[in-house]
């Protein structure tokens, strides 16, 4: 019974201390800064802020856009390729590419699509003509064009894979080979029959990705238009101003960032009620659809380029920490060297250990409760239902700048902000979930009966578990390890919030750099930001297949 | 005095009776069967004396082995080996891990363990399979193991549940054989449940129904 419960303290305290935290100040009260009396001034200030319908219209128009292209693409995808070996293949590629973190993502993709990047270098002059970048808006375009396609990009793989385990659920094969008997064309059949099945499975992650696209920041900061930005960072750039005045300000900001997703999905809710009707109506309509060669082409297209630009993002950030100078218009540096990397590193030691440290003590930890609830949950303890599946979900569904600031506020208080014991915290509250949704169903679906067994061979219980249960569940928990240790790499808002600016992780110290610094260094730094989660990744897949090299059974 | 008695067992689901009472006896070396439709809650009978009976069910009533009351032991206090329709071998370990799991700790070193392991692998005609994956055996052969991994447990008593149902028939009479003649050289009482017929003859001793009802 302990699990669940202390689970859930350490889970929904924080986030609800955290949301009053920055409710509070936004009305004008924050003892700390001299705020006591309540007032609504905090809101007129962000109202008369310039340029603040454009942040907002930037925020909604990229966020929407994000998500329904996001989704439209992962679904055309796994409609026309469900079933096919490529299917099976790009579901295994998808994981490390999903552990890149944003920030990392967010300067690779810069550095190949800005005017001087890796895509106009190698298209230039021979194919554009240009001898010198071009003065064109290609990253930070005050559309947000280049953000919402780099969400997107971030976003597929996501997606794709979280269908994919919908799809094994629900039997889609069946449903649709019976569907085809009937004389349905492949795709048409599969949107009509097993996509209303796999959407109710996928709907908390697409409303995730929904959040996320409304609120995210180091894609925004990197790629996004800067006067103004959208919402998140505007709110971001007065959190930090050295005019402690404009927190209550930036509390109203973060309050109606909190708004924006609630809106964002109630509207999202509402196009799904809508698009059942309508839906309900063409399923039973009789229209058989094609031979979907169109739809194979389009969604295996656009799903080929999302993964090359996802792989091309992370090699572009290695080509240039190992580049000792790249002139522009040739499509690869003119000399490679160890320069940069050599000169970079000593400052680069203490924020990687910092990074590797914090990750490591929230995935342990992560694991330990993790596994007690589902243990609890086997052992005849309740179950997390549906509704807890939601509860789970929370902190990917809340804007972070919505509570970390009242987090912050309570840290501070307690003078416990910058301790190692505060981020972890507060990282665990990203990885919890990570954990939790990758490890659930390995660990449901292993037969009872192997520990039975071993228990009547005389095994105790502790026996049990670890030579047998743990053991032959090493690889989905070592997955679940590297995913969790991934989320907490990625960490950036969380971090900045948590350590009051005062621990540099390998994530704020790229995107720091990312405004401006030296090419050459932001590469390196984001390079190792992306490293980490791809060795865990790697160690993942390589350990278990090591230790059952010669078990079939374990495959 | 060696035998399984089980007095008076009923086994309730949310008030409501599903088994028994049952009460019988099995004597040492002896098998008693127990026949059933599926879903008449054998296994759970079984599942109740093994000590692994789901939390959902309340049980009443008094297992006892050798005169040893059974109530409140853990399942691994209880020497009383279980084999299922699936053999269960565990994937990760070799057939001779899979040996030396059932063997206690008490028989000690490392060659002492080892030749315990290939003495039982020769009786059951796998000598020099000790470092073979498991799942490159065959059915029959990984049949054979699990009885053999069961009875290195030192087992009081052994617990059968539909242990033939998934084997090929000619290969059902040969494990029915080989599985009653090992618990009688052993001088287990066996307790076999099945919906098999066939089993129940092979077995050789009492059979009881199930229906749900009532014994």
């Amino acid at each position: 019974m302990l699990f669940p419960i202390i689970t859930a303290v350490l889970f929904l305290a924080p986030i609800a201390v955290g949301l009053l935290g920055t409710l509070l100040p936004s009305f004008g009260i924050l003892p700390a800064l001299g705020g006591v009396e309540p007032s609504i001034q905090p809101w007129r200030d962000l109202f008369a802020t310039p340029g603040l319908w454009t942040a907002l219209r930037l925020t909604v128009t990229t966020g929407l856009a994000a998500t329904l292209l996001s989704f439209l693409l992962a679904v055309g995808f796994c409609a026309a390729w469900q079933g096919s070996r490529w299917f099976a293949r790009l579901q295994r590629l998808l994981p490390p590419l999903l552990a890149v973190p944003h920030a990392a993502f967010a300067i690779g993709f810069a550095f190949l699509v800005a005017p001087s990047g890796w895509v106009v270098r190698l298209l230039s002059p021979w194919a554009t003509g240009w001898t010198r970048p071009p003065d064109l808006p290609l990253i930070q375009d005050p559309w947000g064009i280049a953000l919402t396609l780099a969400l997107v990009v971030k976003e597929v793989p996501f997606l794709v894979l979280m269908i994919g385990a919908a799809l094994a659920q629900t039997r889609a094969d069946r449903l649709l080979a019976g569907a085809r008997a009937l004389g349905y064309g492949p795709v048409t059949g599969w949107v009509k029959v097993v996509l209303p099945l796999v959407y109710r499975q996928v709907r908390l992650p697409v409303l995730a990705v929904l959040a996320y696209s409304l609120s995210a920041v180091e894609p925004a900061l990197v790629l996004g238009p800067s006067t103004p930005p959208p919402l998140t960072p505007l709110v971001l750039r007065w959190f930090a101003d050295p005019d402690l005045s404009m927190r209550f300000r930036a509390a109203a900001g973060a309050v109606l960032q909190l708004g924006v997703v609630v809106g964002g999905i109630g509207v999202w809710w509402l196009a799904e009620r809508i698009v059942a009707v309508k839906g309900r109506r063409w399923a039973v309509a009789g229209a058989r659809g094609g031979r979907g060669a169109g739809a194979r082409l389009a969604g295996g297209g656009a799903m080929a380029l999302a993964v090359l630009v996802s792989v091309a993002a992370v090699a572009v950030l290695a080509v240039w920490a190992f580049a000792r100078n790249w002139r522009f218009n040739e499509a690869f540096p003119g000399a490679w060297s160890l320069d940069t990397v050599g000169r970079t590193l000593p400052q680069l030691t203490e924020p990687a250990w910092t990074t590797l440290v914090i990750a490591v003590a929230a995935v342990l930890i992560g694991l330990v409760l993790v596994v007690g609830c589902l243990e609890h949950e086997r052992r005849g303890g309740a179950a997390l239902g549906r509704r807890a599946l939601w509860l789970i979900y929370a902190p990917l569904l809340v804007p972070g700048v919505g509570f970390l600031f009242g987090i912050q506020v309570v840290l501070v208080a307690s003078g416990l902000d910058g301790s190692w014991a505060a981020l972890v915290w507060v990282h665990l509250l990203y990885v919890l979930p990570y954990l939790y949704l990758t490890l659930a169903d390995p660990w449901r679906a292993l037969d009872e009966r192997y520990e039975r067994t071993a228990r009547s061979l005389g095994a105790s219980a502790s026996r049990a578990f670890w030579r047998v249960r743990a053991a032959m569940l090493l690889r989905p928990i070592l997955t679940a390890c590297a995913v969790g240790f991934a989320v907490s790499v990625g960490q950036y808002l969380p971090t900045l919030f948590a350590s009051g600016g005062r621990m540099a992780t390998l994530t704020t110290e790229a995107v720091a750099l990312a405004s401006g610094a030296d090419r050459r260094v932001t590469a390196v730094y984001a390079f190792a930001q992306a490293a980490l989660p791809l060795l865990a990744f790697a160690a993942a897949l390589a350990v278990p297949a090591w230790a059952y090299r010669n078990r079939k059974g374990m495959r | 005095m060696t035998d399984l008695t089980l007095d008076g067992i009923t086994l309730e689901v949310a008030g409501r009776r599903v088994v028994g009472p049952v009460s019988l006896a099995v004597p040492a070396g002896r098998v008693v069967t127990v026949m059933g439709p599926s879903g008449c809650g054998k296994s759970s009978l079984l599942a109740f004396v093994s000590g692994a009976l789901d939390p959902a069910f309340r049980a009443r009533g008094r297992v006892a082995l050798n005169g040893r009351d059974l109530d409140g032991l853990p399942p691994e206090r209880r020497r009383v080996g279980i084999l299922f329709q699936d053999d269960l071998l565990f994937p990760h370990l070799s057939v001779g891990e899979n040996l030396a799991f059932g063997l206690p700790a008490s028989v000690k070193g490392r060659e002492a363990r080892r030749a315990a392991v290939e003495r039982a692998l020769g009786e059951c005609g796998l000598a020099g399979f000790a470092d073979r994956d498991p799942a490159t055996l065959s059915g029959g052969q990984r049949a054979r193991v699990a009885l053999m991994r069961t009875l290195l447990s030192g087992p009081e008593a052994l617990l059968l549940d539909e242990p033939f149902g998934k084997l090929d028939m000619d290969l059902r009479a040969q494990m029915r054989a080989f599985t009653f003649g090992h618990a009688r050289q052993a001088g287990l009482p066996t307790l076999l449940v099945t919906h098999d017929a066939a089993d129940a003859e092979a077995a050789g001793g009492p059979v009881l129904r199930l229906d749900g009802a009532a014994v």
